[in-house]
């Protein structure tokens, strides 16, 4: 349902991603690792649509729609969410009227007639409950003055209500400690199913324990170097990224 | 037949023409004479010519302020027509009675003066090109006792109340643009609201700018007596002309014990070319509250969207003891526009409070300063100011300024102040879209977020418009 093709990427002239390729099924869940500036977070990017990357070529396919071309609210209409790494600060919007926001604009998109306030309230007190977040976060400013794991957590509520296809989850779980990084595997796990898409990029395997992938990737210097199953995850693990590196 | 033909000919019979609006003209040009002239015309009393020419010889002393961080060509004063009035006058029952012509241009400038408005509840006071048209609802208001009307008429049928407050607040020689005005002001509104008497509607008026170099002197006066309130609305929005137009308007408020006046303003005459800013309005406006009585409230709300250049500091002076003064604003400049805008709190009287509220967001090449003075006068024990000033900046060619001013000689008063700088960035747009909001809505919900507090003052219908006039002007900013 997500396939990516050959996908050169770069930024203010320096090439990031050089050739990716990498194809996400319904059912399965996918985890990209690597060392930091592999490329893991750009490729998040891409895939939001941020105008700041300059595409060279490749394509990115959503169930065979060609998404390189849309803008990043489109993306989201075909079913596409991207959880970011450091969500943004935004004053002045509490959360409730984002999401509501959100919500209807993908509504609208549906051509469903939108939601109102109070029957959208009782939607999201549903999903915050599954999040073990409290009431006072969706009327607190959206992300604003939140610590790193709440604006996590929050991410989360997002996918949750906004119910994608496909999710690209980046670094998710840093900033989260480990109860809540139990909770936030616990929502993701529940928003998974068969007919969907799930991709994690990681540093750590730690996230992986909550949430077994499929498949195992490994990115360095804007590739996909290696692809396995969970074992990998562990072998990286004990031995770190070096002895790909002299592999490759 | 279209409502369009039938207006028409409707006017074509009643009064005899249909298209170009005639207009009777002073030449250019400013002298003693001039001002004579001006009053003579409009048939005024002695003591208001000797008002102007108190004031024109106040003029003639001054020099152009240098002080705000703007910078314009000079302005040649005598190379302005000083009166222009719309030749066929005659007072009118209705909208429909007024020059199609004039509803037209009304039309193409998105101002909803029709009915809705009416239904809507607001009367509404047309002032175009220095004369009032008309003014609906008067019936509503009359009941009440409330006199909304403009400011020729009120020197004619209450000279005693103009002679009494004319000038109290923003004295003749109070600033060089101030003095101007009260030498050649043409028209403007006025407003009384008596003792006890709550103003059951919001009174509104739409100003705009129709001749090619006709400065604009509105003069508009608000009297509210004891327990009396009133809710006043101001919006403006004029067409798109090369040459630079002076509006050098004066308001003057006057709030007694227990009165509260609420006065809203959106702004958005035409600030010239973007990119090489020629043209645009300059709008060096004096507005002056004084809260005279015993807990009296004024509060001034702005959203300053347009004019290339802004130089306007919305006042009060807080004379009575727990008065309280408030300022809201919002003031975007994009393109080469410039804003020095902001206020002055006054605190004369015991347990006085004011808030200050300032919002500025600039965009492309402009340049956006506030400037705020907080005043404590000796006798003023326990005064309290509250201020916060943030800016928001939209790419990275743009400035923003914060010059806050503080004098407080009474020990007692407590005057805080708080202030930021943010950015609205590629990220948060990103972040918004990510999540289905098109980019659009995601700068409107940004700007909406960021005004706020400002937004939640401004009556439901205006604060609406506000949004909708701000994101329209950021869309191209943006990016």
């Amino acid at each position: 349902m997500l396939k990516i093709k050959n996908l050169h990427v770069s930024v203010d002239e320096n090439v990031i991603l050089k050739g990716l390729d990498l194809e996400v099924k319904p059912g399965q869940i996918h985890a990209i690792m690597g060392p930091n500036g592999a490329g893991k977070s750009t490729f998040a990017k891409v895939l939001a649509g941020d105008p700041s990357y300059e595409i060279l070529s490749g394509e990115i396919l959503l169930n065979e729609t060609n998404i390189l071309e849309l803008d990043p609210e489109e993306r989201a209409y075909l079913g596409l969410f991207i959880g970011f790494q450091y969500p943004v600060e935004i004053p002045g919007i509490s959360n409730a009227q984002f999401l509501l926001a959100a919500y209807n604009a993908k509504r609208k998109a549906q051509q469903k007639t939108p939601v109102s306030e109070e029957v959208f309230r009782a939607l999201l007190l549903e999903k915050i409950q599954l999040l073990e977040m409290k009431e006072e976060y969706l009327d607190r400013n959206l992300n604003e003055g939140f610590s790193g794991g709440e604006k996590k957590r929050n991410e989360i509520l997002q996918m949750a209500v906004l119910d994608p296809q496909v999710a690209i989850l980046d670094e998710t779980d840093s900033g989260l400690d480990i109860d809540a990084m139990r909770i936030v595997a616990c929502g993701v796990k529940r928003l998974f199913s068969k007919d969907k898409g799930l991709l994690l990029i990681t540093h750590y395997q730690r996230l992986l324990d909550y949430i077994r992938p499929h498949i195992v990737h490994v990115m360095m210097d804007g590739q996909i170097v290696k692809t396995g199953d969970h074992e990998l995850a562990k072998e990286l693990e004990e031995k770190g990224y070096d002895w790909l590196e002299v592999g490759a | 037949m279209s409502t369009e033909q039938i207006l028409e000919e409707k006017t074509e019979y009643k009064y005899g023409f249909s298209t170009d609006i005639e207009t009777d003209s002073l030449p250019k040009g400013l002298s003693e004479e001039t001002i004579r002239e001006i009053s003579r015309r409009k048939g005024e009393p002695e003591f208001l010519l000797k008002f102007r020419l108190r004031a024109f010889e106040k003029w003639k002393q001054m020099d152009e302020p240098n002080w705000a961080n703007i910078g314009f060509n000079p302005i040649d004063y005598q190379d302005i027509s000083y009166y222009s009035a719309p030749k066929i006058k005659q007072s009118l029952e209705s909208l429909d009675e007024v020059d199609p012509e004039i509803l037209r241009t009304f039309e193409k400038l998105g101002i909803p003066l029709d009915e809705q408005k009416r239904l809507s509840g607001v009367a509404v006071d047309v002032v175009f090109d220095s004369v009032s048209l008309g003014t609906t609802f008067k019936k509503t208001l009359d009941d009440a006792g409330v006199t909304l009307c403009s400011i020729s008429e009120a020197v004619q049928k209450f000279p005693e109340i103009i002679e009494k407050y004319i000038g109290t607040v923003v004295p003749v020689g109070d600033n060089y643009f101030a003095a101007l005005n009260s030498a050649v002001f043409s028209d403007g509104s006025f407003v009384y609201i008596p003792k006890g008497v709550r103003c059951p509607i919001e009174l509104s008026t739409y100003f705009r700018i129709n001749d090619r170099n006709t400065g604009q002197f509105e003069r508009t006066l608000i009297i509210a007596e004891d327990d009396s309130y009133v809710s006043y609305l101001e919006g403006c929005t004029a067409p798109a002309y090369d040459n630079n137009q002076l509006h050098a308007a004066v308001v003057e408020l006057v709030a007694h014990t227990r009165a509260e006046i609420k006065y809203s303003t959106v702004q958005n005459w035409y600030a010239g070319d973007p990119k090489t800013g020629v043209g645009g309005i300059f709008n060096f406006v004096t507005k002056r509250g004084r809260c005279a009585g015993y807990r009296s409230k004024i509060s001034w709300t702005q959203v300053e969207a347009g004019a290339a250049i802004t130089w306007k500091y919305p006042s009060c002076i807080l004379q009575g003891d727990e008065s309280v003064g408030e300022f809201y604003s919002v003031a975007l400049t994009n393109g080469k526009m410039q804003a020095d805008t902001g206020t002055k709190m006054i605190h004369l009287g015991k347990n006085t409070r004011s808030t200050i509220i300032s919002k500025g967001i600039s965009a492309d090449q402009s340049h956006n300063t506030y400037r705020g003075l907080v005043k404590v006068a000796p006798r003023a024990e326990n005064a309290r100011n509250y201020t916060q000033c943030d800016s928001m900046l939209v790419g990275n060619k743009c400035s923003a300024n914060t010059f806050p001013y503080i004098e407080t000689a009474n020990g007692t008063a407590e005057v805080e102040h708080e202030a930021s700088t943010s950015k609205m960035n590629e990220e948060q747009l990103l972040y918004l879209q990510s999540r289905g909001i098109d980019r659009e809505d995601a700068i409107n919900l940004i700007v909406n977020g960021f005004c706020k507090e400002v937004f939640s003052e401004l009556p439901l219908e205006f604060a609406t418009e506000a949004q909708k006039l701000l994101t329209l002007k950021l869309e191209n900013s943006v990016g």
